[in-house]
Protein backbone atom coordinates (compact mmCIF):
# COMPACT_ATOMS: atom_id res chain seq x y z
CA UNK A 1 0.00 0.00 0.00
CA UNK A 2 3.40 2.44 0.94
CA UNK A 3 4.20 1.80 -2.44
CA UNK A 4 1.07 2.60 -3.89
CA UNK A 5 1.04 6.01 -2.64
CA UNK A 6 4.42 6.75 -3.40
CA UNK A 7 3.79 6.17 -7.22
CA UNK A 8 0.51 8.51 -6.74
CA UNK A 9 2.96 11.04 -5.66
CA UNK A 10 5.51 10.61 -7.92
CA UNK A 11 2.73 10.91 -10.84
CA UNK A 12 1.31 14.09 -8.97
CA UNK A 13 4.69 15.22 -9.15
CA UNK A 14 5.75 14.90 -12.51
CA UNK A 15 2.22 15.54 -13.67
CA UNK A 16 2.09 18.96 -11.75
CA UNK A 17 6.28 19.95 -12.85
CA UNK A 18 5.07 19.41 -17.16
CA UNK A 19 2.08 21.51 -16.61
CA UNK A 20 3.68 24.39 -14.32
CA UNK A 21 6.81 23.92 -17.01
CA UNK A 22 4.00 24.44 -20.23
CA UNK A 23 2.19 27.38 -17.93
CA UNK A 24 5.32 29.21 -17.01
CA UNK A 25 7.08 28.40 -20.00
CA UNK A 26 4.44 30.68 -22.01
CA UNK A 27 6.25 33.30 -24.51
CA UNK A 28 4.74 36.76 -24.31
CA UNK A 29 5.57 38.06 -27.39
CA UNK A 30 4.39 41.50 -28.48
CA UNK A 31 5.25 43.22 -32.03
CA UNK A 32 4.91 47.15 -31.47
CA UNK A 33 3.38 48.98 -34.21
CA UNK A 34 4.41 53.14 -34.67
CA UNK A 35 7.51 51.94 -33.69
CA UNK A 36 10.57 54.31 -35.44
CA UNK A 37 11.54 52.43 -39.18
CA UNK A 38 15.31 53.09 -39.47
CA UNK A 39 16.79 52.36 -42.96
CA UNK A 40 18.17 48.97 -41.54
CA UNK A 41 15.12 47.86 -41.36
CA UNK A 42 14.10 47.69 -44.91
CA UNK A 43 17.42 47.51 -46.30
CA UNK A 44 17.75 44.75 -49.35
CA UNK A 45 14.21 44.04 -48.76
CA UNK A 46 11.44 45.01 -51.36
CA UNK A 47 8.90 42.70 -49.72
CA UNK A 48 8.13 38.90 -50.43
CA UNK A 49 8.96 38.23 -54.16
CA UNK A 50 7.99 35.00 -56.15
CA UNK A 51 8.38 34.93 -59.99
CA UNK A 52 10.53 35.92 -62.74
CA UNK A 53 12.58 39.06 -62.20
CA UNK A 54 11.82 39.48 -65.91
CA UNK A 55 8.25 39.36 -65.95
CA UNK A 56 6.56 41.90 -68.16
CA UNK A 57 4.37 42.73 -65.05
CA UNK A 58 4.41 43.07 -61.25
CA UNK A 59 1.86 42.98 -59.12
CA UNK A 60 2.04 44.05 -55.75
CA UNK A 61 -0.48 43.37 -52.54
CA UNK A 62 -0.78 44.62 -49.60
CA UNK A 63 -2.95 41.70 -47.06
CA UNK A 64 -3.38 41.17 -43.52
CA UNK A 65 -2.91 37.90 -42.35
CA UNK A 66 -6.23 38.33 -39.94
CA UNK A 67 -8.16 39.97 -43.20
CA UNK A 68 -11.37 37.95 -44.26
CA UNK A 69 -11.39 39.16 -47.18
CA UNK A 70 -7.38 38.36 -47.85
CA UNK A 71 -8.16 35.28 -46.50
CA UNK A 72 -10.70 35.01 -48.94
CA UNK A 73 -8.19 35.90 -52.31
CA UNK A 74 -5.42 33.62 -50.75
CA UNK A 75 -7.26 30.08 -50.58
CA UNK A 76 -9.41 30.43 -53.44
CA UNK A 77 -7.71 33.04 -55.60
CA UNK A 78 -4.31 32.81 -55.44
CA UNK A 79 -3.54 28.79 -56.45
CA UNK A 80 -5.02 29.81 -59.79
CA UNK A 81 -3.19 33.17 -60.20
CA UNK A 82 -0.21 31.55 -59.21
CA UNK A 83 -0.50 28.75 -61.79
CA UNK A 84 -1.84 31.16 -64.40
CA UNK A 85 0.36 34.44 -63.73
CA UNK A 86 3.31 33.94 -61.80
CA UNK A 87 4.31 30.32 -62.96
CA UNK A 88 4.10 31.41 -66.62
CA UNK A 89 6.32 33.91 -66.39
CA UNK A 90 3.51 37.24 -66.55
CA UNK A 91 3.91 38.22 -63.43
CA UNK A 92 6.53 39.25 -60.30
CA UNK A 93 4.15 39.14 -57.45
CA UNK A 94 5.11 40.78 -54.22
CA UNK A 95 3.41 40.22 -51.12
CA UNK A 96 3.54 43.48 -48.52
CA UNK A 97 2.15 43.54 -45.13
CA UNK A 98 -0.60 46.11 -44.43
CA UNK A 99 -1.76 45.53 -40.83
CA UNK A 100 -5.04 46.78 -39.73
CA UNK A 101 -4.68 47.32 -36.05
CA UNK A 102 -7.72 48.52 -34.45
CA UNK A 103 -9.72 45.50 -35.98
CA UNK A 104 -6.62 42.59 -36.42
CA UNK A 105 -5.07 42.48 -33.25
CA UNK A 106 -2.99 39.66 -34.17
CA UNK A 107 -2.28 40.59 -37.76
CA UNK A 108 1.23 42.10 -36.68
CA UNK A 109 2.38 38.85 -34.50
CA UNK A 110 1.27 36.80 -37.43
CA UNK A 111 3.50 39.00 -40.09
CA UNK A 112 6.41 38.96 -37.84
CA UNK A 113 5.92 34.71 -37.30
CA UNK A 114 5.66 34.84 -41.41
CA UNK A 115 9.01 37.14 -41.40
CA UNK A 116 11.07 34.71 -39.23
CA UNK A 117 9.43 31.80 -41.61
CA UNK A 118 10.88 33.64 -44.09
CA UNK A 119 14.72 33.72 -42.52
CA UNK A 120 14.69 30.10 -43.16
CA UNK A 121 13.18 29.81 -46.58
CA UNK A 122 9.41 29.41 -45.47
CA UNK A 123 7.09 32.75 -46.33
CA UNK A 124 5.25 30.95 -48.59
CA UNK A 125 4.07 28.49 -47.30
CA UNK A 126 3.64 30.08 -43.94
CA UNK A 127 1.85 32.33 -45.30
CA UNK A 128 -0.50 29.85 -46.85
CA UNK A 129 -1.27 28.32 -43.72
CA UNK A 130 -1.88 31.14 -41.72
CA UNK A 131 -4.32 32.27 -44.13
CA UNK A 132 -5.69 28.52 -44.31
CA UNK A 133 -5.87 28.35 -40.34
CA UNK A 134 -7.31 31.90 -39.74
CA UNK A 135 -10.48 30.71 -38.63
CA UNK A 136 -8.27 29.01 -35.45
CA UNK A 137 -6.34 31.99 -34.82
CA UNK A 138 -8.21 35.01 -35.00
CA UNK A 139 -9.93 34.58 -31.86
CA UNK A 140 -9.49 32.90 -28.41
CA UNK A 141 -6.03 33.05 -27.03
CA UNK A 142 -2.99 31.01 -27.79
CA UNK A 143 -1.65 32.50 -31.18
CA UNK A 144 2.08 32.08 -30.83
CA UNK A 145 1.71 28.28 -29.94
CA UNK A 146 -0.48 28.07 -32.98
CA UNK A 147 2.03 29.92 -35.16
CA UNK A 148 4.89 28.07 -34.18
CA UNK A 149 3.18 25.29 -34.44
CA UNK A 150 2.17 26.31 -38.19
CA UNK A 151 5.59 27.08 -38.32
CA UNK A 152 7.00 24.09 -37.53
CA UNK A 153 4.58 21.75 -40.03
CA UNK A 154 5.97 23.95 -43.17
CA UNK A 155 9.66 22.86 -41.62
CA UNK A 156 10.56 26.01 -39.97
CA UNK A 157 12.79 25.17 -37.22
CA UNK A 158 11.24 25.96 -33.63
CA UNK A 159 14.55 27.38 -31.92
CA UNK A 160 15.67 29.95 -34.38
CA UNK A 161 12.30 30.76 -35.23
CA UNK A 162 11.93 31.22 -31.51
CA UNK A 163 14.42 33.83 -31.07
CA UNK A 164 13.23 35.72 -33.86
CA UNK A 165 9.94 35.95 -32.52
CA UNK A 166 11.67 37.10 -29.22
CA UNK A 167 13.91 39.81 -30.80
CA UNK A 168 10.56 41.24 -32.83
CA UNK A 169 13.51 42.41 -35.23
CA UNK A 170 10.81 43.07 -38.02
CA UNK A 171 8.47 45.40 -36.15
CA UNK A 172 10.04 48.19 -38.14
CA UNK A 173 10.04 46.48 -41.51
CA UNK A 174 6.18 45.45 -40.96
CA UNK A 175 6.13 49.13 -39.83
CA UNK A 176 7.89 50.46 -42.47
CA UNK A 177 5.53 48.55 -45.39
CA UNK A 178 2.15 49.65 -43.32
CA UNK A 179 3.61 53.06 -43.97
CA UNK A 180 4.92 52.82 -47.53
CA UNK A 181 0.92 51.77 -48.37
CA UNK A 182 -0.38 54.43 -46.34
CA UNK A 183 1.55 56.70 -48.89
CA UNK A 184 0.12 55.24 -52.26
CA UNK A 185 -3.30 55.13 -50.72
CA UNK A 186 -4.31 52.19 -49.44
CA UNK A 187 -6.60 52.03 -47.05
CA UNK A 188 -7.79 48.49 -47.28
CA UNK A 189 -6.97 45.11 -47.86
CA UNK A 190 -6.28 43.12 -49.83
CA UNK A 191 -4.96 45.95 -52.28
CA UNK A 192 -3.18 45.32 -55.36
CA UNK A 193 -1.16 47.91 -57.15
CA UNK A 194 -0.45 47.07 -61.06
CA UNK A 195 1.19 49.46 -63.40
CA UNK A 196 0.60 52.45 -61.28
CA UNK A 197 -2.74 51.86 -60.01
CA UNK A 198 -4.05 50.75 -57.34
CA UNK A 199 -7.11 48.21 -57.33
CA UNK A 200 -8.94 47.88 -54.06
CA UNK A 201 -10.35 44.74 -52.52
CA UNK A 202 -10.11 40.87 -53.71
CA UNK A 203 -9.80 40.29 -57.53
CA UNK A 204 -10.73 37.30 -58.98
CA UNK A 205 -8.52 35.31 -60.86
CA UNK A 206 -9.98 36.04 -64.29
CA UNK A 207 -9.88 39.38 -63.53
CA UNK A 208 -6.12 39.97 -62.93
CA UNK A 209 -5.31 37.68 -65.98
CA UNK A 210 -7.45 39.90 -68.43
CA UNK A 211 -5.81 42.68 -66.15
CA UNK A 212 -2.48 41.42 -66.98
CA UNK A 213 -2.82 40.32 -70.44
CA UNK A 214 -4.13 43.72 -71.62
CA UNK A 215 -0.83 45.47 -70.03
CA UNK A 216 1.30 42.80 -72.16
CA UNK A 217 -0.26 43.45 -75.09
CA UNK A 218 -0.20 47.41 -74.51
CA UNK A 219 3.75 47.33 -73.48
CA UNK A 220 5.28 49.27 -72.74
CA UNK A 221 2.94 50.99 -70.56
CA UNK A 222 3.45 54.36 -68.67
CA UNK A 223 3.07 53.96 -64.94
CA UNK A 224 1.83 57.13 -63.27
CA UNK A 225 0.50 58.17 -59.41
CA UNK A 226 -1.31 55.45 -58.35
CA UNK A 227 -5.18 56.10 -58.54
CA UNK A 228 -7.93 53.86 -57.19
CA UNK A 229 -10.09 51.94 -58.43
CA UNK A 230 -12.67 49.75 -56.71
CA UNK A 231 -13.12 46.64 -57.04
CA UNK A 232 -16.89 45.01 -57.91
CA UNK A 233 -18.02 43.52 -54.27
CA UNK A 234 -17.88 39.52 -54.44
CA UNK A 235 -19.51 39.19 -51.81
CA UNK B 1 -8.37 -3.51 -4.02
CA UNK B 2 -5.95 -3.49 -6.84
CA UNK B 3 -8.50 -2.31 -8.92
CA UNK B 4 -8.99 0.77 -6.69
CA UNK B 5 -5.04 1.38 -7.29
CA UNK B 6 -5.80 1.16 -11.13
CA UNK B 7 -8.19 3.03 -11.15
CA UNK B 8 -7.21 5.91 -8.95
CA UNK B 9 -3.90 5.92 -11.02
CA UNK B 10 -5.66 6.40 -13.92
CA UNK B 11 -7.52 9.24 -12.47
CA UNK B 12 -5.10 10.60 -11.69
CA UNK B 13 -3.24 10.68 -14.87
CA UNK B 14 -6.28 11.69 -16.93
CA UNK B 15 -6.86 14.09 -14.81
CA UNK B 16 -3.71 15.91 -15.89
CA UNK B 17 -4.42 15.25 -19.96
CA UNK B 18 -7.61 16.81 -19.07
CA UNK B 19 -5.29 19.97 -17.52
CA UNK B 20 -3.37 20.30 -20.08
CA UNK B 21 -5.85 20.38 -22.67
CA UNK B 22 -7.91 22.88 -20.48
CA UNK B 23 -5.26 25.21 -20.04
CA UNK B 24 -4.56 24.98 -23.74
CA UNK B 25 -8.54 26.06 -24.41
CA UNK B 26 -8.08 29.49 -21.81
CA UNK B 27 -4.80 29.64 -23.71
CA UNK B 28 -2.91 29.52 -20.62
CA UNK B 29 -0.63 26.83 -22.30
CA UNK B 30 0.64 28.88 -26.07
CA UNK B 31 0.83 25.54 -27.99
CA UNK B 32 -0.37 22.10 -27.97
CA UNK B 33 2.17 19.43 -28.51
CA UNK B 34 0.27 17.71 -31.13
CA UNK B 35 2.45 17.80 -34.01
CA UNK B 36 -0.65 16.76 -36.58
CA UNK B 37 -2.84 20.22 -36.07
CA UNK B 38 -5.46 18.17 -35.13
CA UNK B 39 -5.55 19.16 -31.71
CA UNK B 40 -6.31 22.56 -32.73
CA UNK B 41 -8.81 22.00 -34.94
CA UNK B 42 -10.98 19.65 -32.60
CA UNK B 43 -10.45 22.31 -29.71
CA UNK B 44 -11.89 25.42 -31.68
CA UNK B 45 -14.56 23.25 -32.91
CA UNK B 46 -18.06 23.47 -31.18
CA UNK B 47 -17.94 20.22 -29.88
CA UNK B 48 -15.07 21.48 -27.82
CA UNK B 49 -17.91 23.27 -25.74
CA UNK B 50 -20.66 21.31 -23.53
CA UNK B 51 -23.70 22.96 -22.41
CA UNK B 52 -21.12 26.24 -22.22
CA UNK B 53 -18.94 24.51 -20.98
CA UNK B 54 -15.59 23.31 -22.35
CA UNK B 55 -14.99 19.60 -22.52
CA UNK B 56 -11.65 19.45 -20.99
CA UNK B 57 -12.74 21.03 -18.09
CA UNK B 58 -15.51 18.63 -17.66
CA UNK B 59 -12.88 16.10 -18.07
CA UNK B 60 -10.74 18.00 -15.28
CA UNK B 61 -13.61 17.25 -13.33
CA UNK B 62 -15.05 14.20 -13.83
CA UNK B 63 -11.32 12.48 -13.57
CA UNK B 64 -11.08 14.63 -10.18
CA UNK B 65 -14.44 12.97 -9.05
CA UNK B 66 -13.50 9.80 -10.19
CA UNK B 67 -9.78 10.26 -7.76
CA UNK B 68 -11.89 11.38 -4.94
CA UNK B 69 -13.66 8.48 -4.79
CA UNK B 70 -10.81 5.65 -5.93
CA UNK B 71 -9.27 7.52 -2.33
CA UNK B 72 -12.64 6.63 -0.54
CA UNK B 73 -12.86 3.13 -1.63
CA UNK B 74 -9.32 2.75 -0.73
CA UNK B 75 -9.82 4.11 2.47
CA UNK B 76 -11.98 1.23 3.66
CA UNK B 77 -9.43 -1.50 3.37
CA UNK B 78 -12.42 -4.29 3.21
CA UNK B 79 -13.06 -6.11 0.29
CA UNK B 80 -16.75 -5.58 0.06
CA UNK B 81 -18.48 -2.91 -1.95
CA UNK B 82 -19.00 0.02 -0.31
CA UNK B 83 -20.92 3.45 -2.36
CA UNK B 84 -18.10 4.86 -3.56
CA UNK B 85 -17.12 2.19 -5.66
CA UNK B 86 -20.85 2.01 -6.95
CA UNK B 87 -20.54 6.07 -7.60
CA UNK B 88 -17.00 4.92 -9.30
CA UNK B 89 -18.05 2.91 -11.62
CA UNK B 90 -21.56 5.27 -12.25
CA UNK B 91 -19.03 8.14 -13.16
CA UNK B 92 -16.99 5.84 -15.27
CA UNK B 93 -19.44 4.77 -17.34
CA UNK B 94 -20.99 7.92 -18.29
CA UNK B 95 -17.44 9.40 -18.79
CA UNK B 96 -16.52 6.27 -21.08
CA UNK B 97 -19.84 7.16 -23.18
CA UNK B 98 -19.44 11.16 -23.54
CA UNK B 99 -15.83 9.71 -24.94
CA UNK B 100 -17.08 7.59 -27.29
CA UNK B 101 -18.98 10.18 -28.78
CA UNK B 102 -16.57 12.44 -28.58
CA UNK B 103 -14.29 10.17 -30.51
CA UNK B 104 -17.31 10.29 -32.90
CA UNK B 105 -17.28 13.20 -33.41
CA UNK B 106 -13.47 13.68 -34.23
CA UNK B 107 -13.69 10.84 -36.80
CA UNK B 108 -16.84 11.98 -38.58
CA UNK B 109 -17.71 15.33 -37.99
CA UNK B 110 -14.48 17.18 -37.15
CA UNK B 111 -12.82 14.82 -39.44
CA UNK B 112 -9.70 15.45 -37.15
CA UNK B 113 -7.62 13.96 -34.84
CA UNK B 114 -6.24 15.39 -31.31
CA UNK B 115 -4.23 12.93 -30.14
CA UNK B 116 -4.53 14.11 -26.05
CA UNK B 117 -8.16 13.11 -27.04
CA UNK B 118 -7.40 9.87 -27.69
CA UNK B 119 -5.16 9.76 -24.87
CA UNK B 120 -7.91 11.10 -22.46
CA UNK B 121 -10.13 8.12 -24.37
CA UNK B 122 -7.85 5.40 -23.62
CA UNK B 123 -6.87 6.83 -20.03
CA UNK B 124 -11.27 6.73 -19.50
CA UNK B 125 -11.25 3.35 -21.36
CA UNK B 126 -9.07 1.48 -18.65
CA UNK B 127 -10.43 3.61 -15.92
CA UNK B 128 -14.14 1.93 -16.65
CA UNK B 129 -12.52 -1.36 -17.20
CA UNK B 130 -10.86 -1.24 -13.77
CA UNK B 131 -13.53 0.13 -12.18
CA UNK B 132 -15.52 -2.56 -13.59
CA UNK B 133 -13.59 -5.08 -12.98
CA UNK B 134 -12.99 -3.67 -8.93
CA UNK B 135 -16.88 -3.71 -8.56
CA UNK B 136 -17.16 -7.51 -10.00
CA UNK B 137 -14.18 -8.35 -7.65
CA UNK B 138 -15.57 -7.25 -4.53
CA UNK B 139 -18.34 -9.20 -2.41
CA UNK B 140 -21.43 -7.27 -1.86
CA UNK B 141 -21.64 -5.16 1.42
CA UNK B 142 -22.85 -6.70 4.16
Amino acid sequence: MKKFYYLLVVVGVVGAGVIGWQVMGTKNVVIPANVVVTAGDTAGFQGYIIGSDTAPVTIVEFADFQCPACEDFDTVQWPEVYDNLVATGKVRWIYKDWPIDGAHRYARLAMHAAACADDQGKFWPMKARLFAHQYQWSFGSGQYGKFREYATQVGVDGGPWDACMQSAKYAGRIQASSEEGARLGVNSTPTFLIAGQLYLGVQGSDQLRHTVDSLIAARPAAEGRPSARKAPARR
Amino acid sequence: MKYRMGTALLSLIGFFVATYLYLYKIGKIPGIACGTGGCETVQASPWATFLGLPVALIGVAGYLGCLVLAMIGLQQGRERRHWSDALLLAGATVGVLFTGWLTYAEAYLIEAWCRWCLGSAAIITLLFLSAALGWRSLRPAA
